[in-house]
């Protein structure tokens, strides 16, 4: 535990002396302020105009007009980000050849993975955590409901994590970052729009391709659903991301 | 103590280590010297544990390479060739950092760098950040960082390359200060280093282990031949042939028009050789004495003159 505390305050370190941590953070407020701001402005001209009718007034609800579309925006938002965040996280060591210190330390490869991953999922909750912020002026002017506000952070949190887990793994492979980040981001595409496979069908492989996709899994996290389901997959979908990534270092020293 | 037996690396068809075998004592400085390419970043990257060997075993500090790796990677300190320096830290962070996953304690991290950052005189940069530093100073922290726990064993890879003739200077009276409390084993091409620095010496080429000992045995042995080195007008294949009949001559080698002679040391068959050349005709230009030793020995390893 002392190992993996060591490796994690080592990269958030070099997160935060690099300007990579602050300009993706800032670039994501950015892009979160922007959608909650308009979606907000939408929602009080819907309000108003619900106003004029008591039984649709009933209706306008702030969590499923503002948070579920913001929600769903961050997700793809994420898909940018992610890449980016984990792109150096072991192709830089590989490049520099720091790795051959930490390989040669009485610290395994296990913990070293989730070291580093730790550091990377403390960088999202604050970049999340940030923008929760935004939320209190929600919560002061406005009636959202906590539940669901929060299982939406929670989903995006553990989103933000399985891609993280992905992108390690694509990181361990190369020692460029470039590619490291585009095959990132090529695989969280392609696993977002796994589903559209469902509109052709409804046979086996749809609805396993189905279940791969991050899409259904979020679905239900942005209207305030926590099914445990969705939890195992990202559970699941991290956990083997980080397992590859091991196996990647284990068998490039063997060969 | 080091010890490796048997040793071979195959990376796919290319090997670049066979059967390689050698001892270092405790307390001893070894150097593992070969031309580039010879296989000794290879034999230092199987000894701590960064890469796994084909064939053969290895024990350093008094536990197995291969089985116990955690045990050996806490008594190893290692110096890879390429040093492994996080740019965007500073000095002092840097070998905070190292003492952290070498497992020193907590609470002896602090004496621990500054003890190093003492001994490797980077006192001067310990705030700045690493890719700010010079290349000489950069080396120096990869040394430092080597020893940051106080390793039973240091293992380094190439320790003065990059430096100027000050700084190699202070690096080899850095490592000769290391001797009885810790057991060193450096790569070097450059035979000087060896002599000056060295207890001992394992010379490899291509991967195979052409001459090991302590500097005393080595030179002993090659006290043991004595040689002339002949240059004549003509002939040399000739010389050498006729060279070859003369009761107690050793090993005789041809290079053009120079021929190597040796014998065993006692006798003196100058004259013979002498009188050879002027009797066959051969036009002799030069006779001079043959320094036996490692750098003769070495040259030869180099060119490829030795096959084992």
């Amino acid at each position: 535990m002392k190992n993996i505390w060591s490796i994690t305050k080592k990269e958030l370190g070099s997160y935060f002396t690099s300007p990579i941590a602050y300009v993706v953070i800032f670039g994501f407020q950015l892009l979160f302020g922007f959608f909650f701001y308009n979606l907000v402005w939408w929602f009080n001209a819907q309000a108003m105009q619900m106003a004029q009718n008591p039984y649709y007034y009933q209706q306008a609800n702030i969590n499923q007009m503002v948070y579920a579309p913001l929600f769903h925006n961050m997700s793809i938002i994420l898909i940018l980000v992610v890449p980016l965040l984990t792109m150096r996280v072991l192709a830089e060591e590989k490049k520099i050849g720091t790795e051959e210190l930490l390989f040669t330390s009485p610290v395994s490869v296990t913990q070293i993975i989730l070291g580093k991953y730790l550091a990377s999922i403390i960088v999202l909750a604050a970049m999340l955590g940030l923008t929760a912020m935004l939320s209190v002026v929600a919560f002061a002017y406005g009636n959202p409901e906590f539940a669901p506000w929060l299982i939406g952070y929670i989903g995006l949190f553990l989103m933000g994590a399985t891609f993280i887990a992905i992108g390690f793994f694509f990181s361990s492979m190369t020692d460029n970052q470039i590619v490291a980040a585009f095959l990132t981001f090529s695989a969280l595409l392609l696993l977002l729009v796994l589903n559209w496979v469902t509109a052709s069908g409804s046979g086996t492989w749809q609805s396993v391709l189905g279940y791969l996709s991050f899409s259904q899994h979020f679905e239900d996290m942005t209207r305030g659903i926590l099914d445990t389901k969705d939890v195992v997959y990202y559970a699941s979908l991290s956990f083997y991301g980080l397992f590859l990534t091991h196996s990647v270092i284990q068998s490039r020293r063997w060969r | 103590m080091i010890e490796v037996q048997d040793l071979t690396k195959k990376y796919g068809d290319l090997t670049a280590v066979r059967n390689l075998s050698f001892k270092v004592e405790t307390g001893k400085i070894w150097g593992l010297l070969g031309p580039n390419a010879a296989g000794k970043t290879t034999t230092m990257r199987i000894l701590t544990g960064y890469l796994p060997a084909t064939e053969g075993k290895a024990s350093v500090a008094g536990f197995d390479v291969f089985e116990q790796p955690n045990e050996v990677k806490k008594a190893i300190g290692y110096l890879p060739e390429v040093v492994p320096l996080y740019p965007e830290m500073t000095v002092a962070g840097y070998l905070g950092f190292v003492a952290a996953i070498k497992q020193v304690p907590a609470a002896k991290r602090k004496g621990a760098v500054a003890k190093v950052l003492r001994s490797a005189t980077l006192e001067d940069v310990k705030g700045r950040l690493i890719k700010n530093i010079s290349r000489g100073y950069k080396q120096r922290v990869g040394i430092a960082q080597a020893m940051i726990h106080d390793p039973q064993v240091l293992i380094l890879d190439e320790p003065t390359i990059g430096l100027d003739p000050a700084q190699i200077k202070e690096i080899r009276e850095l490592i000769k200060s290391l001797r009885s409390e810790h057991t060193v084993l450096l790569s070097t091409h450059i035979l000087a280093e060896v002599t000056q620095v060295c207890d001992g010496v394992v010379i490899i080429n291509d991967g195979r282990l052409m001459a090991s000992g302590s500097l005393e045995e080595l030179t002993a042995s090659f006290r043991r031949k004595e040689g002339v080195m002949v240059k004549v007008r003509r002939g040399g294949e000739e010389a050498a042939e006729a060279a070859r009949r003369i009761p107690g001559v050793g090993n005789v080698s041809v290079e053009g028009n120079e021929v190597r002679i040796e014998w065993s040391a006692g006798r003196d068959l100058r004259d013979e050789v002498a009188r050879l050349a002027v009797e066959r005709g051969l036009g002799l230009l030069e006779m001079r004495p043959v320094a036996m030793n490692i750098e003769d020995l070495y040259l030869q390893v180099v060119s490829g003159g030795i096959e084992q």
